[in-house]
């Protein structure tokens, strides 16, 4: 399959790529790692006239601990992300959800910048996102913005991103002591899109859940937080009988679509249970166990 | 649409190509610089039989364009072989009846070649984990597995 005729543009710094997108408008898509993209393309499920290449420009790939949040620059690779010895201690839902993301191949091009930027239910980076309460910062000719996760994603592949804005980086926050987290994906093979996944964030303070995250993936339009089950888990102790309500709330906030991957039924069952088991997760990593 | 004038190093030798922008970087291979080796799969991202090497690290290539790779060094299968002694990876692949229908092969191969140079000795589960991108429908894997061990051996 060949792509339909666009040009290419490959800027050299940033403020060229964002002159570049703000000239160009809704005839242009921003090209990173390209494993979303270029397969969409190929699939004529766009067509842009024009493709501006970030890959060249230098000093987007950092990954970084910087005045309170993990910094993901936009040209993080996935196999970075899951490479990285302070990820691998610090964030373990970092590692669970960027291990399961298509393959190892695709994953040595695919961005976690872009696994948002895409707008797709099915990534997974948006429920852990959601579920660590991370924020995106937007950049645009003019100026910058910070996004919460939780407002980026406004619709079925449309995002707060306008067409002349890059999203230049992700911020996490820095774990406090006593939370840990978990990504559980539910999938046919290796390589597929979930057909479902549960993000769980815990934060624990003498033995009871002060703060929860939860965020689920390819069980909406867009992916869902799940805000009741994170309310109902706050004050409660990390154990099973939360975990079942709160696994009954998020499978009450999912609305998936029947699909190849499953019935609707069963996918909010899968929602219900995964969440448990990412709740279960997040908890003993929390206490060190 | 304009088209671009693109350098890309295959395997060692610098070759020049006036590529349109949509060109793919297997196409590229296979076509311009007739490089047959790399296979075309699925062309879905998903079997890595046209896996190569882009500045050492394993890439489907029916998922980058060609401009992508200019000024970049691509390493494809022709270029294991080195003044007729096949790679340690190609001699594991023949010696373990590493390969049935043998399509998927040079995928697995490179990949293979790119895990050895990071990690020269894999255990059985990084192997396998490292493959995990790389399709074979013969279901060969047991022997690929013993292949890529085999190579990591003889070094």
């Amino acid at each position: 399959m060949i792509p339909p005729p666009f040009d290419y543009h490959a800027p050299k710094t940033l403020p060229e790529a964002l002159a570049l997108l703000g000239r160009l408008g809704e005839e242009a898509k921003v090209l990173s790692g390209g494993q979303s993209l270029l397969p969409l393309l190929k699939l004529r499920f766009a067509q842009p006239a024009h493709l501006v290449d970030i890959g060249r420009i230098p000093g987007l790939d950092y990954l970084e601990e910087k005045d309170g949040y993990l910094r993901i620059g936009a040209l993080v690779r996935e196999s970075a992300l899951e490479a990285s010895p302070l990820v691998r201690s610090k964030y373990p839902i970092l590692v669970d959800t960027a291990a399961v993301i298509a393959d190892p191949i695709v994953r040595n091009l695919a961005t976690v910048c872009g696994n948002l930027a895409h707008g797709d239910p099915a990534n997974d980076h948006p429920a852990t996102m959601l579920a660590l309460g991370a924020e995106v910062v937007i950049t645009g000719a003019a100026a910058s913005r910070t996004v919460p996760v939780a407002q980026f994603f406004t619709g079925l592949f449309s995002t707060a991103l306008a067409p002349s804005e890059v999203l230049t980086e992700i911020r996490v926050p820095v774990p406090p002591a006593g939370s840990g987290g978990a990504y559980v994906k539910l999938e046919r093979k290796v390589g597929d899109f979930a057909t479902a996944g549960a993000a769980a964030f815990l934060v624990l303070k003498g033995g009871v859940i002060e703060r929860a995250g939860i965020g689920l993936t390819n069980l909406g339009p867009t992916p869902v937080k799940a805000a009741e089950a994170e309310r109902h888990l706050a004050g409660k102790k990390p154990e099973e009988a939360a975990f079942a309500e709160a696994g009954r709330l998020a499978a009450a906030a999912s609305s998936p679509s029947a699909d190849r991957r499953g019935a609707v039924d069963y996918k909010k069952e899968m929602a219900r249970v995964l969440t448990v088991r990412a709740l279960r997760r997040a908890a003993r990593r929390a206490e060190g166990r | 649409m304009a088209k671009h004038a693109i350098t890309v190093a295959v395997n060692g030798t610098p070759r020049q190509a006036e590529v349109e922008s949509r060109l793919l970087l297997v196409h590229l291979l296979r076509e311009n610089f007739r490089l047959t080796g790399t296979h075309i799969g699925c062309d879905t991202t998903h079997c890595g039989a046209c896996t190569v090497l882009l500045d050492g690290v394993p890439v489907k290539s029916c998922t980058v364009l060609a401009v992508q790779a200019d000024g970049r060094a691509v390493a494809t299968v022709e270029g294991l072989e080195k003044d007729g002694k096949l790679d340690p990876i190609q001699e594991g692949f023949m010696q373990e009846h590493g390969l049935q229908c043998g399509y998927c092969t040079p995928g697995m191969l490179m990949t293979g070649r790119a895990l050895l140079d990071r990690n020269k000795t894999p255990s059985e589960e990084e192997i396998r984990r490292a493959i995990s991108g790389n399709l074979c429908r013969c279901t060969g894997y047991v022997n690929i597995v013993k292949a890529v061990q085999h190579a990591a051996a003889a070094k």
